[in-house]
């Protein structure tokens, strides 16, 4: 993991002695809310529809069981016992009092945590690969160039008032495993023959406009890094439009100028930056590489791992959905599921976070991470634990075995907490999960994604099915996608057609999903391959049916 | 946005807890719907809103749109109705002390 330096563990206490003074000042009188907004926003201090929301970065997803222990502790003390980790790879609390956020802060900085940029048009908290320095296919850890990221950009003075928000995500190998391509930056590791590179996409987003990022460089070295961003930062600022909030993103610049233009500009832009940064930031980086030397694996012996396999069906199928290979033979990185059928996706008590922080520091290494589809993993574990970890976790309700299924759905918090939200997500979510509880190993891999809004916070234009909360004339409705996909085949889905109700929405999957299990070759041609093979009219006339036969 | 379809009310987030709060015919600002000043005037509406708003103790007011059904006021949209509740995922927000007022 990375240690916070004196100079971090300073700025971030300066900053909530900063913020204290703001909420006092707000309190008193001599800050009215519209000079106090922008500032409780850069402290992740937002107002939701019941009560302020705490947004609290999660650098790269990474968490040590006493920082996770910290958040159980803020949960209890103010909030409601639980918190909800978000496809952002963030935590936000819902019920914090303003009067508290400073202390909760505070609380925060003990264990070098805080909130800083997670709001406002910044460069946000970088999210990566929730199986960095563990997954089989990678080439290079990714969270260090993250750190990095981190590092260059907290308080950039040249980057705090950008066009607009501005989100990098990085994924270590082959394998997508960020959603690199719906971000503003994907940055992919690759191997430049025996060296470390970037495969660099730009302009990828969600929300009103979906776009699929675009390639900018093929084969960038590791060490251009922060001055090719630089450069490609530099460029949106200048061009990014800011006289539109709905344009300002940097895929409409890339969109509007066409890549090529845009690679030109980045390019001139790199050659005037690239003397500024004379190598001080390549030894910052060895620095923070130190930081995530991966651990002293164990050696234990494999005889308990092999007959729970052999005699106990539950913990052989929560090993097949939830247990995830490791460069190292006999570990396996674990997928705690935050997705218990008729739970809120995301959603984790304080009593499950401390025993996920205790499972982290008994077998994991110290090492906890949040992925973005809003589970918790255990990223280093001995297969030889695993059928105690799964014994706990059962306990805590935490051992469903269903990643990548029906049920492992990504929402975000809709018209329950949001105050932008245009229908609910999280009760489509639960109603989904219970429905398919039976049925959900027949239906096999399978992603749904729902938000309840078109800013398509819950990434439901990637979705194998996507599910977008709208307000029709005063009544929630929803929409469906078809034929998204986050990963290395990423694509945005398809508009079925008009949208449902609350109450018609269920029927109407099930006619969805019964038409992919009629069509499908056998079990082994997962929902995705099925869209790709057939196309989306299937799956759209089983959707609407009902219409043309009235 | 559509127009407003009266009558409505003056809500608002409490300053301190975040929580929704409606402009009370007694003066004072309050969690509960029932009980609000209910406007059949735009005009009346938004000038009041002008008037009783401060800065010191809500945020982010504006009008929201209600029925009279006999002599209980509902809001008209389900986003306002689950302010006036809270969340549908657990019973917390004002459902939560509604409870526990039954319970009393
Ligand atoms: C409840 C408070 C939240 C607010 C007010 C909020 C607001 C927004 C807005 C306005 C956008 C669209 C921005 C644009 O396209 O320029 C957006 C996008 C997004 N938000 Fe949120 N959001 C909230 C919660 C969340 C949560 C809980 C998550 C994670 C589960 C999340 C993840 C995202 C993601 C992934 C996008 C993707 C779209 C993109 O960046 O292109 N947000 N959010
Ligand atoms: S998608 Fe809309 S409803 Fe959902 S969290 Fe984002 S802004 Fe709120």
């Amino acid at each position: 993991m990375y240690a916070y330096t004196e100079f971090d563990r300073a700025f971030v206490r300066d900053r909530v002695l900063q913020y204290r003074d703001q909420v006092k000042r707000r309190l008193n009188g001599s800050l009215t809310e519209d000079e106090f907004k922008p500032l409780r926003l850069m402290n992740g201090v937002y107002l939701q529809l019941h009560a302020y929301m705490l947004r609290v970065a999660i650098p790269y997803g990474s968490l040590t069981p006493r920082q996770m222990r910290r958040l159980a502790d803020i949960a209890d003390k103010w909030d409601k016992g639980y918190g909800h980790f978000t496809t952002r790879q963030n935590i936000q609390f819902n019920w914090p009092r303003l009067i508290d956020t400073p202390d909760i802060l505070e609380a925060l900085a003990d264990v070098d945590m805080h909130a800083i940029q997670t709001s406002g048009n910044t460069i946000r908290n970088v999210t990566t690969d929730q199986f960095a320095g563990a997954a089989l296919d990678e080439v290079a850890d990714p969270r260090p160039y993250a750190e990095l990221i981190r590092q260059w950009s907290t308080d950039h003075p040249e980057f705090q008032f950008l066009p607009r928000k501005f989100k990098i995500a990085i994924t270590g190998g082959s394998d997508d495993r960020a959603v690199i391509r719906a971000h503003d930056i994907g940055l992919q590791l690759i191997d430049l023959k025996g060296r470390v590179g970037f495969r660099v996409f730009v302009g990828g987003g969600l929300g009103r406009t979906p776009i699929i990022g675009q390639e900018l460089h093929e084969a960038l070295p590791a060490e251009d890094l922060l001055p090719y961003l630089e450069a490609v930062l530099s460029v949106y600022n200048l061009a990014g439009r800011r006289d539109n909030k709905y344009k300002a993103r940097i895929k409409i610049t890339v969109g509007e100028m066409g890549i090529d233009v845009f690679r030109e500009k980045v390019e001139a832009a790199f050659e005037r930056l690239r003397p500024a940064f004379t190598g001080q930031d390549l030894s910052v980086l060895g620095e923070i590489q130190a930081d995530f030397e991966p651990p002293r694996f164990l050696e234990k012996s494999q005889d308990v791992y092999f007959s729970a396999l052999d005699s106990d069906t539950h913990f052989r199928a929560w090993v097949e959905r939830n247990a995830n290979p490791h460069k190292h033979p006999s570990y396996a990185s674990v997928t705690i599921s935050l997705k218990g059928h008729g739970n809120t996706p995301g959603d984790a008590s304080a009593a499950q976070m401390r025993v996920m922080a205790d499972l982290a520091e008994r077998f994991g290494h110290e090492e906890l991470r949040v992925s973005h589809e809003q589970n918790i993993v255990l990223p280093h574990v001995a297969q030889a634990d695993l059928p105690e970890i799964y014994r706990q976790l059962g306990k805590q309700g935490l051992a469903t075995a269903n990643i990548g299924l029906v049920s492992d759905i990504i929402a975000c918090p809709g018209m329950d907490y949001c105050a932008l939200a245009t229908a609910r997500s999280i009760p489509i979510a639960q109603d989904i999960a219970l429905r398919y509880e039976r049925r959900e190993s027949e239906i096999g891999d399978l992603k749904i994604k729902i938000s309840g809004c078109i800013n398509a916070c819950g990434h439901h234009h990637v979705g194998h099915i996507g599910i977008l909360g709208l307000d029709k004339a005063g009544v929630e409705n929803y929409q469906v996608t078809v034929g998204g996909s986050a990963g290395n085949d990423a694509a945005i889905g398809q508009k079925m057609g008009r949208g449902f109700s609350f109450e018609e929405l269920m029927p109407a999957l099930d006619r969805l999903i019964d038409t992919y299990l009629a069509v499908r070759i056998d079990q082994s041609e997962a929902f995705v391959s099925t869209v790709e093979r057939l196309g989306t009219i299937p799956f759209q006339e089983a959707l609407y049916v009902i219409d043309k036969t009235a | 946005m559509a127009a407003i379809k009266l009558p409505v009310v003056i809500t608002a987030n409490d300053l301190l807890s975040g929580e929704a709060v409606y402009w009370h015919k007694s003066g004072i600002w309050s969690a509960d719907l029932t009980g609000s000043q209910v406007f059949e005037s735009l005009e009346q509406a938004q000038a009041s809103l002008q008037q009783v708003v401060s800065d010191a103790v809500v945020i982010g007011a504006y009008l929201a749109e209600v029925l009279e059904e006999g002599n209980r006021l509902v809001s008209r949209h389900y986003r306002e109705g689950f302010r006036e509740r809270g969340p549908s995922n657990y019973c917390h927000g004002k459902q939560e002390s509604l409870r526990q007022k039954v319970a009393v």
